[in-house]
């Protein structure tokens, strides 16, 4: 009879003031059947933690168009470890290039990477898929 | 599991988390858990905050929470929004008004999509209500999703009910409809510097008035959240009704009645999950359903029939 949830929080850390794709992303996870914690603009890494400890949420989902993701990303992981939520996917998606994307994912900081082009059902799937 | 519940206990925040998307997971082991909570329940007190989409609720909640921590209270929210009847998905952005506290180690706030449930609440609201409790705040204030006119969990859940209204919202006929305008313990008139907002109050007024013999007469409070208006006021209202509740004894008269509703349901629950579980295993449902759908029976004696095969007194019970 249990009835779990995936529970997302679509989160915008830093001083960009543009959330539209944030929330087409979170329309796009809201249609794909998961629950979104949207949280607005100008979030500090510890706000973004913290919030999604208490929203016990299963994925985070950065939103950074500021260029300063090689700063805010591992910084919000490391608080997320720190509050022993080592088992939640970093989805991180943004103007990134594809160097700092890897060196995101291979540092450990980010599991996944979305640039603008890649479709909304690549974003869906993909955190579908770590849930089967 | 007693380790969660006795670190939720020592003020653990992630054990409360975690503890609520249990118990909202409907996890097999939720009614254990809740017992093992419910020794520790009872002494938060409960504020809802109900009204129709956009009419302010968040912001208010917002605002509230500053008096209250100027009170040097401590408190959990809880902040349900609607699940979508199509995806089962949710958009929960209640928390977009009320950043300003995310860093307060006193403030514990929760967003809930409403999984199904019609009256304004989750599912799970109340067991949460129940966490938080045991996890020690002082006063848990509930946020609906924006409601319309018979949404009305929210008064058989919260202690002190606030209903939120904006201005033109409708003639004076729509202040004696039932539902949502009978349940308020507090009137909000919220964005009251909009044009129509002393005739919203003076209307809800009126209506009040018409019946002038109740022991608690709901104040109508005009506010302007985006604005910090009227909430100092607000908030006295708020505790005028609690001490009413306190005082008068009508607090106890309605945690009862909410004990009795809860065991009530408690028991048609394990009778229901009793007679399901047996359903399961020993008739074929389908068998039936074919013979009713065929005419052959009516889904009356079927019933009746169904439920005699049950054995109530017998291995599991």
């Amino acid at each position: 009879m249990s009835s779990k949830k995936i529970r997302i929080l679509v989160a915008k850390p830093g001083l960009d003031g543009h959330d539209r794709g944030a929330r087409v992303v979170a329309r796009a996870l809201r249609d794909a059947g998961f629950e979104v914690i949207y949280t607005g603009l100008h979030q500090t890494p510890e706000q973004v933690a913290e919030t999604a400890l208490q929203e016990d949420v299963d994925v985070v989902g950065l939103s950074i168009l500021s260029g300063a993701h090689m700063t805010l990303v591992p910084r919000i992981k490391k608080m997320l470890l720190e509050n022993g939520m080592s088992d939640v996917l970093l989805v991180v998606g943004g103007i990134i290039p594809e160097d700092d994307a890897e060196e995101l994912i291979e540092g450990g900081s980010a599991d996944r990477v979305f640039t603008p082009g890649d479709p909304l059902d690549k974003i869906t799937g993909y955190i579908s898929s770590r849930f089967e | 599991m007693q380790q969660l519940v006795s670190e939720l206990l020592n003020g653990n925040r992630r054990a409360a988390a975690r503890l609520i998307s249990l118990v909202e997971n409907d996890d097999p082991q939720k009614r254990e858990l809740l017992r093992e909570i419910y020794p520790h329940t009872g002494n938060a007190y409960v504020i809802g905050v109900t009204g129709a989409p956009g009419s302010g609720k968040s912001s208010l909640v917002d605002w509230l929470l500053k008096e209250l921590r100027r009170d040097a209270l401590t408190v959990g929210v809880i902040a349900v929004d609607p699940t979508s009847p199509f995806s089962g998905g949710a958009i929960l952005g209640d928390r977009i008004r009320m950043q300003d506290h995310a860093m307060d180690q006193d403030i514990f706030i929760r967003s809930m999509g409403t999984r199904g449930s019609l009256g304004g609440l989750s599912r799970a609201t109340r067991e949460a209500i129940q966490v938080l409790d045991a996890f020690g705040k002082d006063i848990i204030l509930i946020e609906t999703v924006g409601v319309g006119q018979s949404e009305v969990d929210i008064v058989r859940t919260a202690d002190s009910t606030l209903v939120v209204l904006t201005p033109a919202g409708g003639d004076s006929v729509q202040t004696i409809k039932a539902g949502i305008m009978e349940i308020a313990d507090i009137f909000v008139v919220n964005k009251s510097d909009l044009p129509g907002a002393e005739r919203t109050a003076t209307e809800i007024n009126m209506m009040l008035d018409m019946k002038s013999d109740a022991p608690w007469r709901p104040p109508v409070v005009p506010t302007v959240s985006v604005a910090n208006e009227g909430i100092e006021e607000l908030w006295k209202s708020v505790q005028d009704h609690r001490r009413y509740m306190e005082e008068s004894g009508r607090l106890i008269d309605v945690r009862r009645e909410r004990v009795s509703r809860e065991l009530t349901e408690q028991v048609e629950y394990l009778v229901k999950s009793h007679i399901w579980a047996q359903v399961k295993e020993e008739i074929k449902l389908d068998d039936l359903v074919g013979k009713i759908v065929n005419r052959e029976q009516d889904p009356y004696s079927a019933a009746g029939e169904l439920l005699e095969t049950i054995d109530f007194y017998g291995k599991d019970t």
